[in-house]
């Protein structure tokens, strides 16, 4: 058990930049992997995480080089190596599943091609035994129909099935050691839960190391023994699991841990400030120092040692780490609570709206009509108060951001009136739509790099709205675009800055900033935090509850992440392909009894704690449109009663707590079923 | 899928349709017309009224258009001015003559193109990558007019080895061409060739720095194997088109390099009869263009479909 596979000593990987400086972007890792261990590196964007999993293949990306150090693979250093003789280890010793599989399956091979390929370079199995060996490992890693599914091209599978794939592709040569960047991200959360559940089973069943690489505390939790934490490309915690998520004794780690939103306490999760040193700009003392709350002078100028403590059988690399040691957390300081003043005062009526995507024919444009039964969205029936902030819920396909599109007026609707501030009718198409309504509702975007133009500085960016809605010009156009990029926390300084010099969380500021400058009435989020960092979403999250609380404007918010959810919202919409299914004050959306679509999303929601397991309730299949009729959750229900659900559209029940739930099972029934699990 | 082809299909035809329409009326408002030309000085009076009769000018012009257009159908062109020839006989022998350089380019040219962009990607910025791209964007930046002048200079007065313009008559047989095109396809080349390693170089560096590329060195595929396997299908799915818009150029008549070597093919024709006022050549030239553009484009968005996988069970599904 204890005997390595994989030993690191002192590796130092970096590159020279323009201005014929070494900068590097892992500093002296030293660690071990030990058989049949799985082993976490947590770390967020830009830690190293991935170059040091990739160089544990002797792969070093282009542009990058190593400056120092070994990973000594069966007592050879795998960075020493000829490309011939790492043709024999890679995909046969040491097999990787990459993050993203979608991108990562050569688009023009089928996938019975693929895991082929493998298989005959790394295996001396005949053609037939190849064959069934497929089938095998499709069958390995629960895909149906192997025979099928090996004739498929890649693009032919849903991002869930592509990763399997992925796992099986690595599975083919045997491997000794399993590399795993991110294996899960990108996926949705019953998905995700379903192939960390297979990892794990993995792992058991084949006794291969693993090192599974990811931002997501929650993941790590549920499939590590040992987790190593990176910060600026140096390992600053490192020991088993328990104690790393438990007790932190790294400040990082520990304002990381409070940055997660959690299901379990409601409101919204502490912040750290700043963001993660670009690297080579840390050139003395402890790279953790400008965001770390124990800091002391000694930290500016001496950078710590990873120094392992006997007793806790863990490392740490800080000076103060005997102050977290005892540190007993107050349950009052993880919670601060949203305080909306939500006014009686309905601001948006959306009312039997149905979207379809379906192109529309010749005549029907002429008529300017969609024949379309089976629309994507269908029959939404929301109200929303002034001040309020709802969220909608659901994982890819479920039509959130399509209603989105829609309010914004980016998308038009087939059917159904959208009415702002109570007997408003907005139109339909944004040309026609009344330019005080487009003031009045402001998007901000999942992903800052694309919807902000490259070629403008902060500046031109927020002076838009300025300009557009109310015509300001010269220094008291200056002055407010000072004022607002003030109230998200960046200063004069940022005025000419362009995108690129942006960290993710600035970028997101100044979108922001951007939809904030218009003074609007509604905000749609659309994902907002989904391309953040966990600290960074935190800071975000937290800024955007300030802003509503001094505007009181309204949000509806757009998050597959229900934790995140139930952190900022008042109340939530939960969507299935296109439908409503649950709707209600979102301290009861969380409670029984739930919708069982709900109870399906809830309990596949990885927690930062390897003693809570997801419940998996449903398969994961990927439904590609909604049922022709009946209930839009029939195919994937636990609770499914029989034809009811397939033919008849159940109706809305109010549960005893205020929330509605659209279901053919009883609310009390459904309470005391999901009593039961 | 056939749909989509018989749909492709009507679509050339629409566009072709177009063209027609357009350069008909295009000559109809023109001042002047085939007789004033013909006949010039003389063109009034009898002499004019028996012109218009004889090429049935007198007639309205939907009905001149109708009935140019039902022999186009048929393959007839009608009458040039210039000696009165069929036109079916003046173009037969340059659509030959064309085909014959075009196809000489395409045959030299294309091959050494994907080749110099393989190995400019595979050795990027390497030596082999610093010495081709230098001497492709070189080649690249130099006027044909100019390259084609420098060869004839150089090949045919200083070294002697080639004939300098083409002196055949139009209707001579291929082998009697071949000798005389050297020169014009090596001109040729030297551009379409520059224009297409570039464009095959970065589309490999762009497929070699994708994931699928990283993941399949990563299962450890032989480094040969991954490059004919995993990165050549998908970088040389998009060089299709391009390679179809430089064949179409090439068959629609190289004007300049025709010229300078004074090469009977479409591109030459094309000059001459402009220079002419030969409107039933212009007329006739224009459809020709046109329908070549129409076809290759046509060819190559079908082999587009039908080699990528994405595309091809896309069409399938609807």
């Amino acid at each position: 058990m204890d005997s390595a596979v994989q030993t690191i000593n002192n590796l130092t990987i970096g590159f020279t930049s323009q201005k014929g400086e070494r900068i590097s972007i892992l500093k002296n890792i030293s660690t071990t992997i030990k058989k049949g261990e799985t082993v976490g590196i947590v770390g967020e964007s830009g830690s190293g995480k991935s170059t040091l999993a990739l160089a544990m293949m002797g792969y070093v990306k282009h542009g990058l080089y190593t400056i120092s150090g070994e990973c000594i693979f069966h007592s050879n250093n795998l960075l020493g190596m000829q490309n011939k003789e790492l043709e024999n280890i890679r995909g046969r010793k040491i097999a990787m599943i990459p993050q993203n599989a979608g991108q990562s399956l050569t688009p023009n091979l089928k996938i019975g091609y693929q895991i082929d390929e493998a298989l005959r370079l790394h295996t001396d199995l005949k053609k037939e035994d190849r064959d069934k060996k497929i089938s095998e490992l499709l069958n390995k890693v629960r895909l149906p129909s192997p025979e099928i599914m090996a004739q498929r091209y890649p693009h032919e599978l849903s991002g869930g099935q592509q990763q399997r794939v992925a796992v099986a592709m690595a599975l083919a040569g045997n491997p000794e050691l399993l590399l795993l960047d991110e294996p899960t991200t990108g996926l949705d959360v019953t998905t995700q839960a379903h192939v960390l559940e297979l990892l794990n089973f993995i792992a058991k069943d084949t006794g291969t190391s693993m090192v599974y690489v990811s931002h997501d505390l929650g993941a790590i939790a549920q499939v590590s023994d040992r987790v190593i934490v990176m910060y600026s490309g140096e390992i600053v915690l490192d020991g088993p699991v328990r104690s790393i998520l438990k007790n932190p004794i790294h400040p990082y780690t520990f304002g990381l841990l409070k940055s997660i939103p959690k299901l379990t306490s409601p409101g919204l999760p502490d912040s750290m400030s700043g963001s993660q040193p670009q690297p080579g700009t840390v050139k003395l003392g402890c790279s953790f120092y400008e965001r770390c709350n124990l800091a002391e002078d000694k930290c500016k100028t001496n950078s710590p040692d990873l120094e392992f403590i006997e007793n806790l059988n863990t490392s740490v690399r800080c000076f103060k780490y005997e102050d977290l040691i005892d540190f007993k957390e107050t349950k009052s300081d993880n919670v601060k609570s949203t305080n909306n003043n939500i006014l009686d005062n309905e601001i948006l009526d959306i009312s039997k709206v149905s979207i379809s995507y379906a192109k529309q024919k010749f005549l029907e444009q002429l008529f300017n009509k969609i024949d379309d039964t089976n629309p994507t969205v269908q029959d939404i029936n929301i109200n929303i108060n002034k001040g309020e902030t709802l969220a909608l819920v659901g994982e890819s396909g479920s039509g959130k951001s399509t209603i989105l599109k829609s309010i914004a007026g980016l998308l038009k609707t087939k059917d159904g009136i959208i009415k702002f501030d109570k007997d408003k009718v907005l139109s339909n198409d944004l040309k026609t739509r009344d330019p005080g309504f487009l003031r009045a509702i402001q998007l901000i975007f999942q992903n800052p790099d694309e919807s902000l133009n490259p070629n403008h500085t902060v500046e031109e960016i927020v002076s838009q709205p300025l300009r557009l809605y109310f015509g300001l010009k010269g220094d008291e156009l200056k002055q407010k675009i000072i004022e607002v990029l003030e109230k998200v926390r960046l200063g004069e300084f940022y005025l000419t800055r362009y995108p690129r010099q942006l960290s993710g969380g600035e970028k997101q500021r100044v979108a922001v900033a951007r939809a904030f400058a218009a003074k609007p009435d509604i905000i749609l989020c659309d994902e907002v935090t989904s391309a953040l960092d966990v600290s960074v979403q935190a800071a975000v999250l937290n800024l955007l509850q300030e802003l509503k609380e001094d505007f009181g404007t309204t949000y509806i918010f757009v998050s597959h992440d229900l934790a995140v959810v139930r952190a900022i919202s008042d109340r939530v919409a939960v969507l299935y392909q296109g439908r409503l299914c649950e709707i209600g004050p979102s301290k009861n959306v969380y409670q029984l009894p739930s919708h069982p679509y709900t109870e399906v999303l809830l309990g596949a929601v990885l927690e930062p704690d390897p003693d809570v397991k997801p419940k998996l309730v449903a398969e994961d299949i990927v439904e590609e449109k909604p049922p022709e009729q009946g209930c839009s959750f029939q195919g994937r229900c636990p609770r499914i009663l029989g034809d009811i659900c397939k033919n008849v559209v159940p109706p809305w029940q109010i549960g005893e707590n205020g929330n509605s739930i659209r279901c053919h099972i009883k609310v009390e029934d459904l309470k005391k079923q999901q009593n039961v699990n | 899928m056939l749909l989509l082809v018989l749909k492709r299909i009507l679509l050339g035809f629409i566009t072709l349709f177009i063209v027609s329409l357009i350069t008909f009326s295009g000559v109809e408002v023109l001042p002047g017309d085939a007789c004033t030309t013909y006949l010039e000085r003389e063109a009034y009076g009898a002499a004019l009224e028996a012109c218009y009769e004889r090429l049935g000018l007198n007639t309205p012009a939907h009905e001149r258009y109708i009935s140019w257009a039902a022999g186009v159908l048929q393959g007839d062109f009608g009458y040039s001015l210039s000696g009165e020839m069929r036109i079916n006989d003046v173009l037969g022998p340059r659509v030959k003559n064309s085909m014959v350089l075009a196809s000489a380019s395409i045959l030299i040219g294309i091959p050494i193109a994907l080749l110099l962009g393989i190995i400019t990607a595979l050795w990027r910025d390497k030596l082999p990558d610093i010495i081709i791209s230098t001497v492709t964007i070189f080649s690249m930046t130099i006027p044909e007019f100019i390259s084609a002048t420098l060869l004839i200079l150089i090949v045919a007065i200083w070294l002697e080895w080639l004939p300098g313009i083409v002196i055949v008559p139009t209707g001579a047989s291929i082998s009697e061409l071949l000798p005389n095109i050297i020169l014009p396809v090596i001109a040729i080349s030297m551009i379409m060739t520059a224009h297409m390693a570039r464009m095959v170089r970065s589309s490999v560096i762009q497929v070699m720095a994708s994931d699928y590329v990283q993941m399949a060195i990563l299962k450890g595929v032989p480094y040969w194997k991954m490059v004919f396997k995993h990165v050549l299908p998908n970088a040389l799915l998009p060089a299709i088109n391009v390679v179809a818009l430089t064949i179409a150029w090439l068959l629609g008549g190289v004007v300049v390099t025709e010229v300078v070597f004074n090469y009977p093919g479409l591109g030459r024709l094309v000059i001459e009869s402009i220079s002419n006022r030969d409107l039933p050549v212009v007329q006739a030239l224009a459809i020709i263009l046109a329908s070549i553009y129409v076809s290759i484009n046509l060819i190559a968005d079908l082999m587009t479909l039908m080699l990528n996988p994405r595309l091809k069970s896309l069409q399938i599904k609807k």
